[in-house]
């Protein structure tokens, strides 16, 4: 790793932080749920629109998402990141953002995201048909993948198969991030959860239930990032971003070398190594945990169990709250918000751990917190570990 | 064997079409290449020669695609590891859906319908994997 980039660790902090509309929000479009997000995040850095010079963002239908959020908030940014790496993007615009705050570029950053996927007109079947067009998949598409669930069933099936990971095992995840949802006001589905209840649901792509699928919602978060000095003259305690890194590996499921081994293993080790952090040092972990597989394969990949003990690793309540693990305090896609892209939230999930405003779910002395982002079908990850001012010295 | 006046893609679809089923092997690394590219995703070399493939594979990873009756219901989708070491998606025709499992031998068949062509999968006797 490079000095240069070791030299970021810490030099940038998410000094704002907020969410709106999750879970249903009728009568919002996506850039309407994005702007009172925005407005909050903005207001909670301590800042105005106006001190923002730097945009972040991005949407899963609207290839130039960037343009009309700019005119819609009214921003004359000095840097712009559009980048489009599905639901790992938001974590991943964190190191280009800090390059551009360290070279000078600009000095506050929006990183920003809504979508009204659950009460939005424009059914599924007709983002389904649209995106079969406009980004086709000749060699997947016409065996008729229910995806991206499909996808995330055959990486279930091998890992199951190679490694004895149980059914049972996949359902103590949507368990235990039911128990977390029972203590967060903003979770979607609150209502207790049983693993009988994950394995009894309704079969979507064998072995994946409907309960080990995460929600369809609405919803909207952003953050602002600042300099890790100006941070420290704004009202809220800063959380520093010690590393960050993402990696892809391939985009369709069918082409993923090994589907056991998620290109989280390069994103993980990367962001840990510009941290100088471990998995052992981490307090609190955030997953995208579009379903129950990929909480294992993310544990693993990210070094918290060796590989193939992901599910031995989960069992019986060990992620759930009071267990060895705080995993997706928040609920996760699984049970708080999953409004399409669910990675602005795993990032505001581990800033509001760090912060302490977390209320019944709380993690007592939180410093360190990890936050992952996947995107794709299993294809991108993000990886960015924060800090408290304790965990940056 | 390739026609150079048109892409990987639309040549291998041609083929497909006409009840041939075609891999890549790259002149540079010697490894075998599916789905189609216009250069080695291995090596990046741009020396790609089409073979016809031995056409025996191993279901790699299962799962079904549950479907109410009305949409087509129940559908097999697998990942099978062709003997060259490449991996496609597909489905395995011969078997209910519910009985394909991991390591199931299989062999590479083209359907062709209304003109188009698909590769689809037969399961064969054999040890499984």
């Amino acid at each position: 790793m490079s000095a240069e980039l070791k030299a970021l660790r810490g030099s940038a902090a998410i000094a704002g932080a907020a969410t709106f509309g999750c879970g249903e929000a009728p009568g919002f479009t996506d850039m309407e749920l994005l702007a009172r997000a925005a407005r909050a995040a903005v207001a909670d850095a301590g800042l105005e629109m106006r001190d923002i010079d730097g945009l972040c963002t991005a949407s899963a239908s609207a290839a130039m998402w960037s343009l009309p959020v700019v005119e819609y908030l009214g921003l004359n940014p000095r840097y712009i990141d559009g980048t489009m790496l599905g639901g790992s993007s938001f974590i991943a615009h964190l190191l280009p953002a800090m390059q551009a705050i360290r070279s000078g570029q600009c000095n506050a950053v929006l990183i920003c995201y809504g979508s009204a996927q659950r009460s939005a007109a424009f059914g599924r079947r007709e983002i389904v048909a649209a995106r079969r067009f406009l980004d086709p998949q000749p060699y997947e598409h016409p065996y008729e993948p229910m995806l991206p669930v499909s996808a995330y069933a055959l990486a279930a099936s091998r890992h199951m198969h190679e490694f004895g990971t149980t059914r049972e095992q996949l359902a103590d995840v949507a368990v235990a991030a039911r128990a977390w949802a029972a203590l967060n006001p903003e979770a979607f589905m609150r209502e207790p959860l049983t693993r009988g209840e994950v394995l009894g649901a309704r079969m979507v792509s064998d072995p994946l239930t409907v309960r080990d699928c995460c929600l369809v919602t609405d919803g909207a978060g952003a953050c602002v990032l600042v300099s890790a000095e100006r941070a420290r003259d704004l009202p809220k305690q800063p959380v520093y971003v010690l590393g960050n890194a993402t990696a892809v590996w391939n985009r369709q499921i069918s082409s993923m070398a090994d589907l056991t081994v998620t290109a989280a293993s390069q994103s993980g080790r990367e962001a840990f190594a510009m941290a100088g952090l471990a998995p052992k040092d981490m307090d609190v972990v955030q997953l995208y945990d579009a379903f129950t597989i990929n909480t294992l394969l993310f544990l693993e990949d990210l070094g918290f169990c060796p590989k193939g003990e992901g599910g031995r690793f989960v069992a019986d309540g060990a992620i759930a709250p009071g267990g060895r693990l705080a995993v997706n305090t928040n609920g996760g896609g699984l049970s708080c918000v999953h409004p399409g892209m669910y990675g602005i939230f795993a990032l505001i999930e581990a800033v509001r751990q760090l912060r302490g405003e977390c209320g019944e779910r709380q993690v007592k002395n939180a410093h360190t917190a990890l936050a992952h982002g996947n995107g794709g079908t299993l294809s991108s990850q993000a990886t960015a570990i924060l800090g408290t001012a304790e965990a940056l010295r | 064997m390739n026609d150079h006046e048109i892409g990987v893609q639309a040549f291998h679809q041609r083929e497909l079409d006409a009840g041939r089923f075609l891999l890549q092997r790259c002149g540079g690394c010697g490894r075998h290449i599916y789905y189609p590219r216009e250069s080695c995703p291995h090596c990046g070399g741009a020396a790609l020669e089409w073979k016809v493939p031995g056409g025996l594979g191993t279901v790699h990873a299962v799962t079904t695609v549950r479907r109410k009756p009305a949409d087509g219901g129940d559908l097999n989708l697998s990942l099978v590891e062709l003997d060259e070491g490449v991996r496609l998606m597909s489905r395995i025709e011969n078997l209910a859906p519910e009985a394909v499992r991991i390591g199931q031998r299989v062999r590479a068949r083209v359907q062709v319908q209304d003109g188009r062509g698909l590769v689809l999968f037969d399961a064969v006797e054999g040890a499984v994997r």
